[in-house]
């Protein structure tokens, strides 16, 4: 069997509403940077692909809510502060394509990338609510309600993520020169503009940060619906989806890969990646008895947590028998969202990953420097420098600026 | 005897992309990988200075229309290397340039309240204003606000940053896992504002709890009258390039005399000039060490693209080692150098094309030395005694409460000034040996803000 790939996805105290009461939790340093260097490092130790860090342009109408964790750092600030501690594992901050200037998103990943030596990523999240673009003013927020509306915000965060790309490429690898003999320190025939210019805002280039360890870091999307799959299909590396079950697996996988083939990328480009939120049996206590308990810690008897993804609890090999079988139905790889922090997180290192290992579906050791590597995607050129090396070659000036890296 | 010694401030410029970094020196590193941000920071740190600074340019910039190349290029994100750099460090102080009319302060409020949450209470943010429409071509919005409202605009921005921050004031993070997260009330919860004034229009709920600092220390870094008020009304420290000690005693006496307006006093605005320096085992060491340094930083191609800035026009065919160009500068926008702070320095082109003839023939000088004279001057050259008894002196006879320090090599400049001249400075006892606070404002000598209940436990 082909190994898969493990995610963790961060936030707050964990996923349940409730986890931040937990005996193990540490809520009163979830602003402090040792609260997630520990998190980050613990995943690092389970020899995990990279970490997640959630973020948004305002709390979720949850956090409203005194009983539950009220604020949230930068993710991108959070995963560079964590970069200088740790070594192997992968740091994928959220960024609000809605929100946020292109250029500067695209150069802070660029930075996180060389502050990590190439194991940076991005999620990038369409922000729709109200709530979101009244704390940056300016705009009118979409009629969610209406298909269209929403689809415009997907192309934006699409030409958001082209914008990046461009960026990224803008300076060819080998552009710092630092020629004393002629005094130059860059070749700037190998700094390009980049001249996007699209429905939504235009960008001129180039980027004022040199190209990344990785050239292009890893850009991956959450996507629940058509126009997200789409998103994805244009723009991702990697699609987070967020499968009931295994056919439902087969019949979302199919709708990437069609929405991959209408985005004119080849067959299995984009790695899909299933969303689990996971309540593990711990030694003493089982994941059902996590549930229940924080269930009936976070209000009225009978309540039960609820997620976008499918919400697994049990041991370490009941959960590795569903990652084992999804695998089937197309999915390279899982963002586990532990229930509770630490507790999940221990639980995935301790006992999940030792059990996938033993069925040789998981890595014994980190092999691959950047997350690009270990993800199985190429090092791409810069398309600037094939643009030119085109042009030398045969006299024209076309410059192809489409598609993705 | 009298009057108890004024203690310096010291901080250390990463060196950024103009030519007082020396790249061609076989001692110069990378000025991007993040080990050269880490080792610069180090030095700093195990000197005790108060802070690193880090510039801001948000656009290559260009000359005759094309990407300039005889300097540095290139720069990573400032938030990024910052908080980066907190986990490297303890105590220095991390100060970003972050300009307010490329941003949003919900954004950068965000940012900064991040950096001083991650970074225990160390963060800065010199606010600048950044308002040129070649620069606006990267963003959204282009380049859209004239040049009279660049700062009426960063009023709005640092006020509204400032609601953004004092929004969780009085809630400390308590989490009693009985209860409730932080206390709040149901249905109200904490961060909630609103800011509606003739640039920004916006409300809602902050997402970041009060940070350590309550606000990071704001800089501001603009000279003129305008850029003077902004700084004497609410920035906590003002970075300026008064280099000698008469103009510097003059700015300081002006910007220190325009707080009692604003209700503030003395002690509430530090004045903290770039400096730079070259050093030596003798003055005479010393005096051609900072010639040698003159030269590398000017060669005949810097000293025409500098004049070209001044002059506005193409000079590509004059003679660096030639005269002083007889022709007038072209006054008016300046359409030959783009993205470039220093351009808007030259405020009477024609006058200072003047001063510079004059020069050249009082001293016999070429063009490029005519450059060299006045662009690249180290402010403080000698011995490290002789460097720690002038900044010692400019502190104490007010033309400054200390320096922001550029060395010329990147990462590894700063490293003789720490290790020559700050012991000198620390063994007279006008530099601190310790540090004795955690925090910047500790660092820095100033006071909590107001509603900042206190640290929060890091
Ligand atoms: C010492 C000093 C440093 C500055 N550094 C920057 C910088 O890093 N980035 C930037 O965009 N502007 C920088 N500026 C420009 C100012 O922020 C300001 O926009 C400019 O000086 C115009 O304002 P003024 O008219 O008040 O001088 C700097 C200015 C000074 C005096």
């Amino acid at each position: 069997m082909t190994p898969l790939h493990l995610a963790i996805a961060l936030d707050g105290a964990g996923w349940h509403p409730a986890a931040w009461r937990e005996p193990t939790a540490r809520p009163a340093e979830l602003f402090t940077a040792g609260y997630w260097v520990d998190l980050v490092r613990s995943a690092e130790a389970g020899l995990l692909d990279f970490v997640t860090v959630e973020d948004s342009f305002d709390l979720p109408p949850l956090s409203l809510d005194p009983q539950h964790v009220q604020g949230r750092l930068d993710a991108v600030l959070t995963a560079c502060r964590v970069a200088p501690l740790t070594e192997r594992i992968g740091l994928v901050p959220t960024q609000v394509a809605t929100h946020t200037e292109p250029f500067h998103a695209a150069k802070a990943i660029a930075t996180l990338d060389f502050v990590s030596r190439g194991r940076a990523g991005t999620r990038i999240q369409v922000s729709h609510r109200a709530t979101e673009f009244a704390n940056v003013g300016r705009r009118t927020p979409p009629d969610v309600r209406d298909a269209d509306q929403l689809g415009v915000l997907f192309d934006e965060a699409a030409d958001h993520v082209e914008v990046s790309r461009r960026l990224w490429d803008s300076w060819e690898d080998d552009a710092e020169i630092r020629d004393a003999a002629t005094g130059r320190f860059i070749d700037r025939s190998k700094v390009h503009y980049i001249d996007f210019a699209g429905d939504f805002f235009s960008v001129k280039g180039p980027s004022i940060v040199p190209r990344p360890p990785q050239g292009q870091p890893v850009v991956t999307a959450l996507a629940h619906v058509e126009h997200a799959y789409r998103l994805a299909a244009r723009s991702a590396d990697i699609v987070f989806v967020t499968p009931r079950d295994a056919d439902d697996a087969a019949h979302i996988v199919g709708l990437v890969r069609e929405a991959e083939a209408e985005a004119g990328r080849e067959q299995g480009e984009v790695r899909v990646f299933a969303d689990l939120v996971v309540f593990l049996d711990r030694p003493g206590e089982s994941g059902a008895a996590r549930r229940a308990r924080l269930d009936a810690a976070d209000g009225t008897e009978g309540t039960e947590y609820a997620s976008d993804a499918a919400i697994l609890t049990g041991s370490a090999a009941l959960v590795a028998d569903v990652l084992a079988s999804w695998q089937h139905a197309g999915i390279s790889g899982y963002r586990l969202r532990p229930a509770a922090l630490p507790d999940d997180l221990d639980a995935i290192t301790a006992d999940l990953v030792p059990e996938l290992q033993s069925r040789g579906l998981f890595r014994r050791e980190y092999a691959e420097t950047t997350l690009r590597e270990r993800l199985g995607l190429d090092r791409p050129p810069s398309r600037y420098a094939s643009a030119a090396a085109a042009t030398a070659a045969t006299g024209s000036t076309a410059v192809t600026t489409g598609g993705v890296a | 005897m009298s009057r108890p010694r004024k203690q310096i401030h010291l901080a250390a410029h990463f060196p950024g992309v103009n030519n007082t970094t020396v790249w061609s020196d076989p001692r110069s590193g990378s000025h991007i990988d993040f080990d050269s941000f880490r080792r610069f920071a180090q030095v700093a740190e195990r000197a005790k200075f108060d802070f690193l600074f880090l510039a801001e340019g948000l656009r290559l910039r260009e000359q005759n229309g094309r990407i300039y190349d005889l300097d540095v290029v290139g720069r990573p994100d400032t938030f990024a290397v910052l908080a980066a750099l907190a986990g490297v460090t303890d105590r220095l102080g991390l100060a970003g340039t972050i300009n307010s009319t490329f941003n949003e302060p919900f954004e950068v409020a965000r940012q900064f309240a991040t950096l001083d949450h991650l970074s225990a209470g160390r963060a800065a943010w010199n606010v600048v204003t950044s308002w040129d429409a070649f620069t606006g071509e990267n963003f959204r919005r282009g380049g859209f606000l004239p040049q009279d409202q660049r700062y009426e605009r960063a009023e709005s921005f640092l006020d509204a940053a400032g609601v953004l921050f004092d929004s969780w004031a009085g809630v400390e993070v308590t989490a009693d896992k009985a209860a409730t997260f932080l206390g709040g009330v149901p249905g109200d919860g904490p961060g909630r504002y609103a800011v509606h004034d003739n640039h920004f229009d916006i409300s809602g709920q902050f997402t970041v709890p009060q940070s350590p600092q309550g606000r990071p220390v704001i800089f501001q870094a603009g000279d003129s009258e305008q850029g003077r008020e902004f700084a004497a009304a609410s920035a906590d420290a003002i970075f300026t390039r008064h280099g000698t000690l008469e103009a510097g005693q003059a700015f300081y006496a002006d910007i220190k005399g325009r707080l009692g307006r604003f209700g503030r006093t003395h002690d509430q605005l530090l004045v903290l000039p770039a400096a730079t320096f070259a050093l030596g085992d003798t003055q005479e060491q010393a005096e051609e060490n900072a010639a040698d340094i003159r030269r590398r930083q000017v060669s005949g191609q810097t000293a025409i693209k500098l004049a070209e800035q001044l002059w506005n026009l193409d000079l590509s065919d004059h003679d660096p080692d030639g005269p002083v160009p007889t022709v007038d500068p072209v006054v008016g926008e300046n359409t030959i150098a783009r993205g470039r702070a220093s351009v808007r320095q030259h405020t009477d082109p024609r006058e200072t094309a003047q001063k510079w003839r004059d020069l050249a023939a009082e001293k016999g000088l070429s063009l490029r030395g005519v450059v060299i004279e006045m662009s690249a001057r180290q402010t403080f050259v000698g011995t490290p005694e002789r460097v720690a008894d002038l900044i010692d002196e400019y502190v104490q006879a007010h033309a400054s409460d200390g320096f922001i320090l550029v060395p010329h090599i990147t990462p590894d400049g700063l490293a003789d000034f720490a290790d020559s001249v700050v012991p000198i400075l620390q063994e007279r006892g006008v530099f601190r040996t310790e540090y004795t606070g955690t925090t910047l404002r500790e660092h820095l000598g100033l006071a909590l803000p107001a509603n900042t209940k206190k640290a929060v436990a890091s």
